[in-house]
């Protein structure tokens, strides 16, 4: 019982360095440039290793969810490191506000700074949920637009880079570009620049233009989609390098992007008002932001299929994409975005999905694992493999399971090409969205 | 030619096919975790004997063999898709194929619809397991396998994972149950938990083919399955080595063997697993750590001329008897120690006949037992005392260390750790069913490496990179070896890790310390598992400080128990223990029975000694003992459950709708009932919980680690369709009413959402119409608006004007009934005061007044002397207060609340019910304890699921009430 805590204050914007926990590598580090131009001093952590695991197992709950034991942990090892003044450290968590027990890492992270010793470093909330006032972060307008435009390029940049670097004929030229192009960004952002509607759209294209410039040799390749629990979806870090392990594979990746979560939570704003009464603006307002959002999202995709690239489904869409499985009502966790992002996946080409998720995460038993059976009724080629993360979990048992996923999707495809053999061999991006159209119940 | 490799966690298999695909050559061999050896010497072998010319198309497959397989080039075929190859080709006709592996359970649906399933992460080893369970009954898996076939009856053990049957196996074996009906029980658990894990509603039907080793040698367990299933399953030639010839079928590449095997050996597998520092860091820091520990012993003296007064203490534990023999002077005269061989009757009155033999003269003043077998030790023998196993523990300890501070005991099943202020015991962690196992533990993963387990533990002191094995449960430990036997680590390496994770898992999930100072600074650390000084060595590393071994670790139970009975003797007191003459004409028949008593049917175990005595093991109330029904006055959790039985339903004016009783409404039902009452509907309830009921529902769980109140749902469901009702009304909530006690007022998520798992994975509500709408009974104007447009959807011609007066009166009826339970609760206290008792608030969820869910602790409880009441009753009294962590669950606030309102009362306490996999509880539970401690009172958690081992609960509650006693004393 401990409610007394450092609050984050608006003086220490100038005072203290802020850590942030990684948990994508791409994004975070445009974010981290949005915040370092409006006079904030952050950084995105990179430490990992079996110390960060270690430490968050000695400092919270080991019933807690693995995003949480990691965080923490990589928090308490950099804090022990001797990198950072300690007087002049301060970290950012974020925390989603909803009845999922992840809006309490704040909580947990606080209880574990106060045992470990550290209790006088100030923790930040970053949540739209209007928790923590006297913690919250100060965010303003220049910061927001930054950030959702670090979004957009994030999810364009990895969608781009995903697509292609499993059929690069130079091997690595794909990753080269993402990186190039991220510097490039934070380079705008410091600027003070590169986040306008029109910067964003005319980036768009040339970032895709870029992409579609590498040199490519199109051969069939098992397509994985990644859906999940945010954290373990994306992190390295949680996930075991899921993604390098899957591309070692020789599978072609498809991580939905991050925008789709965000978009998700304004949604639910406004069909909590739907499932349970209250203030219309509530609707109204969140209707607004989507669509605002919605026109950056059509601009995006217009880039991508216009350099041949498959674009994944606008969030307005993806939204209807679970009806009749699970009701948009389900909104704790990752809720019915992660049903229709499995839809999603499942009728766009990437039929083989890994859903990942911490050991025990409650809402995974429902949106996840729970909805699974159903996806397979209704698309008999979904391929779908649950694996759970947490300290012990090994890999060895992860990427067997993996594997045999992939192993079907093998055979798939070999048997699609031996009942059609008459089709060209590729061509496999941008005519997707055709098939999309065809398949029954896609939309 | 065609080489298949298959190497699994403990076997390695290989078969050699010629041109046709006949089998040539096939073995089936145990590798020790010598894989890269075994591989090897294996490619040498067929290249010189089967192979002519040493080339053939190679591929390898297995768990283990990954690794091995990238490593020098050669193709890795997944396990399970290697079974699907094989079967296509050789069983073309098989519609399902169930393989049970070392640690894996797989199902293969080949016709309608290809599908593969494989056992998650936490189901943990079936071969595994039966080998573990095979051990603890001290037989060979052969062995277990022919008592299984003389088995007449099963007895109820938990599936889901090793750890769990292993707490359920080890009271039947005390209790004296039959050998052969123990070994069957422990198949038909396999059985389930490979339908219950892998099948998730699939039916399995046709033609079943098994394979696999457990699967190929036990054919009791086949009998299991064609007996659960209901048909004949076939278990074809080459079974074992399904996964082999499916590599060999689908090799692709011709290789040379001889080069292959060189390419093994030079694949560097060594050093590339997590590993930490070194036990040791040179011999004479061992020599020193050694020397120190030696001093911690007590004076052993011959028996005296008189032969005593002496006082025997006896700990029948769960792996081994010890037994100690002290005089007046506290000086130990006699010890002994023995592995428990499943009953430790015949154990002890050997010991006791030795006794008597060697000492004619012997003058027993007293007899005291504790442990497992403390019953029916004190009943067979005619003791003097029993005491609860902790408190006998903490009696030896303090004879060390008279100021110490926190004690620590590991044994071979359990764990029990206890924190020492001012003289008494002011908190208690004991493993819950999940971590247990750890002494054990050892023991089992020795002998499956071969190795003697002293030999074994020695083997880690001097290890220069011992793995990390993580601080989870024997089963993530079990694949933790596998990746770093996969990742080359050595047999030494391996040893000290699992000395460590044994440590690991005492300190970090047991009692979940950061810092020695959490501890205390003068501990005592006991129990056999400490004799292993790698154990010994990791706990002193881990929390920085050095601890006291007393020389007698194993024994301290006993010797505890001596000393006990020691303070209670009257001077002069002669014992009731049997004489010789009764020793040497003891015998024991045990009879398994059925209690009728009420719907719980408790099996029961009556032992009959010599004389006649008996005692009845197994019951949860005093009914089969007394004949007399638990006093419920004093149990609020037994009127909760009248309350509820009493809403039947009227009149089906509109028609009928069926509401299963599952978690939320357990609080709901009066509110839905009236509700629907007043519209019209008869309401129809499922009926109450039971292991039949769902054991029917448990094929279509999605998720094997949701926790069990939701599991039950299924069952519910299916029960609800089985009576015909045609409309079940069960809506999603993400809000609970607000009761002002948090910052929200949230269901969790499976409590929210848990009727859309019902919804798409419940086959039998295909006929049925599912109400799973989403509803906020937390704004009733908006309510009643929400839900007339949604019964609208359902039974067109509703009105507003009847949903508006049925909400208000379910409204009214839910606040009655809240009212009722208050008013109850206030009654018990002011009860219990007056008589004197103490007054226990039994906290949980609204669920856990599912007998079928709290397993009868309420009523052990009472039977312990104490009143029971919810902490809806309680919490009530508390405004909203402020937390450490978000308070933004209904249920949760209440928990808090009824916490801070303990510390208010003096006579009353909280006993916390986690249910197993409730991941908000991973939270409530430290805050709840830390509220409890700032008001200066005892925190006590049991984690409860599927099947609880009563046994050690009530070991928990003894020893909380001894706490309790002995705080009492102080103050007075």
């Amino acid at each position: 019982m401990e409610p007394n805590y450092p609050r984050f204050t608006p003086e220490m914007k100038k005072t203290h360095t802020i850590l942030i926990p990684n948990m994508l590598p791409l994004h975070f580090s445009m974010l981290a440039a949005a915040l370092e131009c409006d006079g904030y001093k952050v950084e995105v952590l990179g430490n990992c290793g079996s110390q960060v695991a270690q430490l968050g197992l000695k400092y919270v709950h080991n019933d807690t969810c693995y995003p949480a034991l990691l965080v923490i942990g990589q928090f308490l090892d950099a804090l022990q490191s001797g990198q950072y003044d300690l007087e002049h450290t301060a970290l950012l968590i974020t925390q989603t506000g909803g009845g999922c027990r992840a809006s309490n890492y704040i909580h947990l992270l606080r209880k574990a700074l106060h045992r470990a010793g550290y209790g006088h470093i100030p923790v930040a909330s970053l949540n739209f949920s209007g928790l923590e006032k006297d913690s919250g972060f100060q965010l303003n307008l220049s910061i927001g637009r930054k950030a959702i435009a670090a979004i957009f390029y994030g999810d364009l940049i990895m969608a781009l880079r995903n697509q292609t670097s499993p059929y690069e004929v130079n091997k690595g030229e794909a990753k080269a570009l993402a990186e190039q192009w991220v510097e490039t960004i934070r380079g705008w952002f410091l600027q003070d620049k590169g986040f306008t509607g029109k910067e964003m759209k005319r980036t768009f294209h040339k970032i895709a233009q870029d992409f579609a410039a590498i040199p490519v040799k199109h051969t069939p390749k098992v397509k994985v989609g990644i859906v999940g629990e945010i954290y373990v979806k994306y992190s390295p870090l949680g996930n075991n390098n899921l993604e390098e392990f899957l591309a070692s594979q020789d599978c072609e990746v498809n991580l939905p992007g991050l925008l789709g979560f965000v978009d998700y939570c304004i949604s639910n704003m406004g069909d909590t008002v739907r499932f349970y009464g209250g203030s219309k603006a509530g609707i109204l307002g969140s209707e607004a932001i989507l669509k605002y959002l919605d026109g950056f999202e059509r601009a995006m995709g217009e880039a991508m299929r216009k350099a041949g690239f498959h674009a994944p489904a606008r969030f307005l869409e993806l939204r209807n994409m679970a009806d009749g499985i699970i009701s948009r009502g389900n909104k704790m966790g990752e809720g019915w975005l992660l049903t229709a992002e499995m839809v999603e996946l499942v009728t766009s080409g990437y039929e083989n999905i890994v859903c990942a998720q911490p050991f025990g995460c409650l809402p995974n038993h429902i949106c996840g694992k729970g909805m699974i059976s159903r996806i397979r009724a209704i698309y008999p080629n979904a391929n779908i493999t649950p694996i759970d993360y947490d300290p012990s979990a090994t890999p060895v048992n992860q990427e067997n399971r993996i594997k045999l996923m992939i192993s079907v999707g093998k055979e798939r495809l070999e048997e699609q090409q031996q009942t059609a053999p008459a089709a060209p061999v590729q061509e496999p991006v941008g005519h997707l969205e055709t098939t999309l159209e065809s398949i029954p119940g896609a939309r | 030619m065609r080489v298949g490799l298959d190497i699994g966690s403990t076997t390695i298999k290989c078969v050699v096919l010629n041109e046709r695909g006949q089998v040539i050559y096939d073995t089936y061999e145990r590798h020790g975790s010598h894989i890269a050896e075994k591989a090897q010497e294996l490619l040498h072998r067929l290249a010189a004997e089967q192979v002519p010319g040493g080339r053939a198309h190679l591929a390898i497959s297995g768990s283990a063999g990954m690794g091995l397989a990238d490593g020098c080039g050669v193709p890795f075929v997944q396990e399970v898709f290697a079974t699907r190859v094989a079967a296509k080709r050789l069983a073309p006709q098989a519609d399902v194929v169930i393989e049970l592996g070392g640690e894996d359970a797989k199902i293969l649906f080949l016709s309608g619809g290809t599908e593969v399933r494989m056992n998650g992460s936490c189901a943990g080893g079936t071969g595994a397991f039966i080998d573990q369970m095979a051990t603890l009954l001290k037989m060979s898996p052969e062995e277990l396998n022919e008592a299984a076939t003389h088995a007449h009856k099963t007895y109820t053990i938990a599936s889901r994972c090793g750890v769990f049957a292993k707490s359920d196996v080890q009271p039947l074996i005390n209790q004296g149950a039959a050998a052969g009906d123990i070994a069957a029980s422990i198949y038909q658990a396999v059985v389930n938990q490979t339908i219950a894990g892998l099948a998730q509603g699939r039916p399995i039907k046709g033609n079943v083919l098994y394979l696999g080793g457990p699967l190929t040698f036990n054919s009791a367990l086949r009998k299991s399955f064609d007996d659960t299933l209901e048909l004949t399953g076939s278990c074809p030639e080459h079974s074992l080595h399904f996964v082999a010839m499916g590599a060999a079928f689908y090799a692709d590449k011709e290789l040379d063997l001889e080069q292959t095997a060189q390419a093994i050996a030079h694949t560097d597998l060594a050093g590339s697993y997590a590993c930490q520092p070194p036990l040791f860091a040179n011999k004479e820091e061992y020599e020193a750590f050694h020397a120190r520990h030696m001093k911690a012993s007590v004076p052993c003296v011959p028996f005296s001329a008189q032969c005593g007064p002496v006082h025997i203490g006896v700990d029948a534990g769960s792996t081994t008897v010890k037994v100690a023999v002290i005089d007046e002077d506290a000086n130990l005269l006699f010890t002994d120690y023995r592995p428990n061989l499943g009953n430790p009757l015949p154990l002890i009155r050997e010991v006791l006949l030795r006794l008597y033999q060697e000492h004619p003269n012997l003058q027993v003043a007293s007899l005291t037992s504790t442990g497992y077998g403390e019953e029916l030790v004190k009943e067979a023998f005619r003791g003097d005392n029993g005491v609860v196993e902790t408190v006998a523990h903490f009696t030896a300890a303090r004879h060390f260390l008279p100021d110490v501070d926190f004690i620590i005991d590991i044994g071979g099943q359990d764990m029990k750790c206890f924190k020492i202020e001012d003289g008494a015991i002011s908190d208690i962690f004991l493993n819950e069913a999940c971590s247990s196992g750890c002494g054990s533990f050892l023991q089992t993963f020795a002998e499956a490496l071969g190795y003697d387990v002293k030999e074994f533990a020695a083997l880690g002191l001097f290890a220069d990179k011992p793995v990390d094995l993580g601080s989870r449960c024997t089963v993530f430990m079990n694949s933790s070896v596998k990746q770093a036997q996969k990742d080359g680590a050595s047999i030494q390496n391996i040893s000290a890790g699992l000395s460590i994770s044994v440590v690991k898992n005492a300190i970090y999930k047991v009692i979940r310390a950061a810092s020695p100072e959490e501890l205390g600074r003068r501990i005592v650390v006991q129990g056999g598992t400490f004799y292993n000084e790698a154990v010994l060595r990791a706990f002193e590393k881990e929390m920085g400080v050095e601890v006291v071994r007393p020389d007698i670790a194993g024994l301290m139970g006993a010797f505890g128990a001596a000393l006990h009975g020691k303070s209670l003797a009257k001077p002069g007191q002669k014992s009731t223990l049997l004489t010789r003459q009764e020793l040497l004409e003891f015998s024991q028949k045990t009879q398994n029975v059925q209690c009728n008593g009420c719907t719980n049917h408790c099996q029961l175990t009556v032992n009959t000694f010599a004389g006649g005595r008996r005692l009845i093991s197994g019951n949860r109330c005093e009914k089969p003992v007394t004949g007399k029904t638990a006093d419920s006055d004093l149990n609020l959790y037994a009127y909760k459950q009248k309350l509820l039985a009493g809403y039947k339903p009227g009149p089906a004016v509109r028609g009928t709708i069926g509401i299963p009783m599952c978690l939320n409404m357990y609080e709901l039902l009066p509110f839905w009932h009236a509700f629907f009452t007043s519209l019209g509907f008869a309401v129809v309830t499922s009926p109450a919980s039971t292991r039949a009921l769902y054991i029917k529902g448990q094929a279509s769980i999605p998720s094997d680690t949701v926790c069990f109140p939701a599991k039950l749902a299924h069952g519910h469901i299916r029960a609800l369709a089985d009576a015909g009702v045609k409309t079940i009304f069960y809506p999603c909530m993400s809000y609970n009413l607000d009761e002002h006690l948090g910052d929200n007022h949230y269901n969790c998520p499976v409590v929210a959402y848990y009727p859309e798992v019902l919804a798409v994975n419940c086959p039998e509500l295909a006929d049925i119409t599912f109400i799973n709408e989403y509803v906020g009974l937390h704004r009733p104007a908006d309510f009643k608006k929400k839900m007339t447009a949604i019964l609208n959807k359902y039974f067109p011609g509703i009105k507003k004007g009847e949903v508006d007066r049925a909400a208000d009166r379910g409204y009214a009826e839910y606040n009655a009934h809240m009212q009722r339970v208050r008013d109850k609760g206030q009654e018990i206290i002011t009860t219990a005061r007056a008589e004197g008792k103490r007054i226990i608030v039994l906290a949980g969820r609204p669920y856990h007044v599912d007998p079928e869910v709290n397993h009868g602790i309420d009523t052990l409880l009472c039977r312990h002397g104490a009143a029971v009441i919810t902490e809806d009753s309680v919490a009530w009294h508390m405004e909203k207060f402020p937390t450490t962590v978000l308070n933004q669950w209904t249920y949760h606030s209440r928990l808090y609340a009824a916490a801070k309102y303990c510390t208010t009362q003096k006579d009353m306490d909280l006993v916390q019910l986690v249910s197993f996999g409730c991941g908000v509880d991973a939270i409530t539970t430290d805050e709840t304890r830390e509220i409890l401690h700032e008001g200066g009172k005892l925190y006590t958690q049991l984690k409860i699921d599927e099947i609880t081992n009563l046994g050690a609960v009530n070991i928990r509650l003894r020893s909380l009430f001894a706490a309790l006693d002995e705080k009492d004393r102080k103050e007075v």
